[in-house]
């Protein structure tokens, strides 16, 4: 098989396949009236080495999808550079990007809308070519025949339709399109979350012989952890527009360091019942890109979130309590109010939000509040019912901030292999984040 | 704790449901599709039963037969029984089954989008289904909303009620479609893929959650997935399908340390969790067959890589196999102790006696 498709031999003797610095997408935000802009992929760096498999992990809407189209060029990044074998693609435009684009393909993750039902699986898989006008007709005939040959599927199959096919041939279609062009590059997004376990196994293991024949680089967007593990060589996660730990995969999933890192993993049910599972749970859903929180991405989750001075000592359940208010306070400066709402509230009659009360009251349900806290909630409840929330939010933010709200953290070195993680705690002003999450968690 | 709790409960009780050669067949142009055929099994009270399968194993289909949601082409054949505390449902007319979809039988589909109507707030639609199942209405019912609401954890309650479904997030929608579940207090819950859509660390709120309400309710779960590592997790009992039949049975702990069935053995293995990339994964050749003819061979018979020639001609039945009580396997390979010969002998002679019970 590797007779036929020939690779063309790498054009410069790098390690180092694809370089990101400073990586942004933003959507939206532009005018000067408009919303805060869709702060979608925040600033991320990495590199991908010729022939690995970078792992790109994370939740929905986390950015990891939109940071895979950004590297393909087919979103325009906001700030930042990708350097793909030496070149800055983000400058590129017009026949110069279209020629690079025959480097770098894409696997989608839905098999049944990513092929043209109109088209037999030939005319699919030969369409790059076409685009690119490679060869001759006779040319493109051949190759589209090795590439069936290459991802496991009869010669017969090329004057058939999808609809023909099952979920894990059409997604073989679907790698075999991607080939077509020879590329040293393919972003994989979640190429196997729609096939179930068995079908998976043998997608996962076609995609390793592939790499192997043709000395492939894959970027692999998946959010199935284990899928990551398998087959990646590097690890990334990702959490609201920010990498929170990179490095090697073997050592990010047997030995974390970012909190969030090792929320995600515990959260993986392990298909074995006896596992003593350490469960640790993220409260709360993350917030919105658009609205992220100033200081560290996962400020308002973090199981290990440094606590100010004052509160260091602060009842565990007390603790959680006031966060999760917080959170309320938060959510209720996001309802936008109507312009009947403002008018009332210029007069003193707002009386929309005077169901804080019972949040409250909910909130804080058998916990003991000492008088200082109970202070600063009540200011933040009057202020919430007087119609303004936002200065609820201050208001609390003031009292129970700590350097986790107010100040990003920076990327730290955490093991000799160059592993490295988005966390103040791994300065030396603050306790690790391992001891602080056990003694939480062994509070309850 | 809850495991041990519940075994002893289904001992001393009837099960909460019993389902007895559950045969669900749809009928097309050319073909009668066998999605679910003649299975059984029990869920008892307070325990979690598991129903794990790869997706066309029929394992929707058993669900929709017990909440009598099969329309035509679809049939329940009937020979089945579905016993729901004491009561027979196959004979029910569709007013009676509404009833018993309003107050015992609660049901949580994949996709909580699709289980809310979009142009009604969240406490609206909690408020109906209390108004429909409970008859409580007015400021009483805004009151039992809030607190199923806050039951479910979803804090700020009281104004999320006035809030759309396009207003929360996945995971928080499912909590609501929850809350709208318990507003008919039922016994007992069907969960179909409920984490399926959702994110892993969200996906864990949601199976504390379940568990949580359990204990506090006493509920009972049938609880549909394909993934393993869930049914490892929130299962005490588990049934593993394949093409419309059950082919193995067992306790949580057997069935992942000790599984029989080749299938099940196989499904196990290909999943990449702590394999190391050395190790190679494994895969099962071929693909799920439509079970489109009678049962009279083994199903899974053209992809085992243990199959035999009897295989293809009789029809395995459940019998017991590994150390543990209630752990069985459909497979010809078993009863282990006996030679090739007796085994078969064995299938055949159970077979014949299953067909004489049914009238």
């Amino acid at each position: 098989m590797s007779n036929t498709l020939e690779q063309s031999p790498p054009t410069e003797e790098s390690e180092t396949l694809i370089e990101v610095e400073g990586l942004k997408k933003y959507y939206g935000g532009e005018g000067m009236f408009s919303d805060p802009p869709v702060k979608a992929v925040d600033g991320v760096s990495f590199e991908i080495k010729r022939g690995e498999t970078l792992g790109l992990v994370g939740e929905s809407g986390c950015g990891k999808s939109t940071l895979g189209r950004t590297l393909l060029a087919l979103e325009i990044a906001t700030e930042g550079s990708i350097i793909y074998d030496g070149t800055d693609i983000t400058g590129l435009s017009g026949t110069e990007l279209k020629e690079w684009r025959k480097n770098a393909q894409m696997v989608f993750q839905d098999p049944e809308s990513s092929l043209n039902d109109r088209m037999t699986v030939g005319e699919i898989i030969r369409e790059p070519l076409d685009a690119h006008s490679w060869k001759t007709m006779t040319d493109r005939r051949e190759r589209v025949l090795d590439l069936l040959s290459a991802v496991g599927l009869p010669d017969k199959h090329y004057f058939r339709y999808p609809h023909q096919f099952s979920g894990g041939q059409r997604q073989r279609i679907g790698i075999a399109r991607a080939l077509a062009l020879e590329p040293d590059f393919l972003v994989l997004d979640e190429p196997v979350s729609a096939l179930d376990v068995s079908v998976q196994a043998k997608i996962i293991r076609l995609l390793e012989d592939l790499q192997e024949d043709f000395n492939l680089t894959y970027l692999l967007i998946a959010h199935d952890l284990s899928v990551v593990r398998y087959i990646s060589d590097r690890v990334a996660v990702m959490y609201l527009g920010k990498i929170m730990e990179k490095g090697e995969t073997e050592e990010v999933f047997s030995n974390a360091s970012n909190p969030y890192t090792q929320s995600l993993l515990s959260a993986i049910p392990e298909p074995d019942p006896s596992a003593a599972s350490q469960r640790i749970t993220l409260s709360g859903t993350p917030p919105s890109p658009s609205d992220a929180p100033a200081g560290c991405n996962l400020s308002t989750r973090c199981p290990a979130k440094i606590r100010p001075e004052a509160y260091a000592d602060a009842d565990r359940d007390l603790w959680q309590a006031i966060e999760r208010f917080r959170e309320v306070v938060r959510e209720r400066a996001r309802v936008a109010l109507s312009l009947g709402d403002r008018v009332r509230r210029r007069f003193n009659r707002f009386d929309r939000f005077d169901d804080i009360e019972d949040s409250r009251a909910d909130t804080f349900d058998g916990v003991e509040v000492p008088e200082r806290v109970d202070q600063q909630i009540e200011t933040a409840v009057e202020m919430v019912k007087r119609g303004e929330p936002m200065e609820a939010q201050q208001h609390l933010y003031t009292e129970f901030a700590s350097v986790c709200d107010h100040e990003r953290p920076e990327m730290h070195e955490v093991s000799v292999s160059g592993r490295q993680s988005y966390c103040h705690r791994h300065t030396d002003e603050y306790e690790d984040v391992e001891p602080v999450i056990s003694r939480r968690a062994d509070n309850e | 704790m809850t495991r041990s709790q519940s075994a002893t409960m289904t001992d001393s009780e009837d099960p909460i449901l019993s389902v007895r050669d559950l045969q669900t067949v749809f009928y097309t142009d050319n073909e009668t599709v066998r999605a679910v055929d003649s299975i059984s099994f029990d869920v008892g009270r307070g325990e979690t039963v598991g129903i794990v399968g790869e997706s066309g194993s029929g394992k929707s289909v058993t669900a929709r037969s017990i909440m009598g949601l099969i329309e035509s082409p679809g049939k329940v054949l009937p020979e089945s029984s579905i016993s729901f505390a004491g009561r027979e449902l196959t004979d029910l007319s569709a007013e009676q089954y509404q009833s018993v979809r309003g107050s015992g039988i609660g049901m949580v589909f994949q996709d909580p989008q699709q289980s809310l109507n979009p142009v009604y707030t969240v406490g609206n639609q909690i408020r109906e289904s209390l108004k429909i199942n409970r008859d409580i209405t007015g400021e009483e019912a805004v009151e039992e909303a809030m607190r199923l609401l806050q039951a479910v954890g979803i804090p700020d309650a009281k104004r999320r009620l006035d809030e759309y479904p396009n207003q929360f997030s996945g995971g928080m929608r499912q909590r609501a479609v929850i809350a709208m579940m318990l507003a008919c207090d039922p016994d007992f819950l069907i969960c179909d893929e409920p984490t399926t859509a959702l994110d892993v660390t969200i996906q864990a709120q949601i199976l504390d959650l379940l568990k949580e309400l359990q204990e506090e309710r006493g509920l009972s779960i049938l609880f549909i997935t394909h993934d393993m590592g869930v049914i490892a997790d929130i299962a005490d009992r588990v049934n593993v399908m394949y093409a419309g039949q059950i082919v193995e049975k067992a306790a949580v702990e057997d069935l992942f340390s000790n599984p029989q069935h080749p299938y099940t053995k196989a499904l196990l293995r290909s999943i990449p969790g702590e394999h190391s990339r050395a190790d190679g994964l494994e895969t099962i050749e071929g693909q799920v067959p439509t079970p489109n003819e009678p049962a009279d061979h083994c199903r899974f018979a053209p992809r085992c890589p243990k199959s035999f020639g009897a295989c293809d001609k009789v029809p395995p039945q459940h019998v017991s196999v590994g150390d543990s009580e209630g752990h069985t396997a459909s497979c010809l390979l078993y009863p282990d102790d006996q030679s090739e010969t007796a085994r078969v002998e064995t299938h055949i002679e159970k077979e014949s006696e299953r067909t004489e019970e049914q009238p």
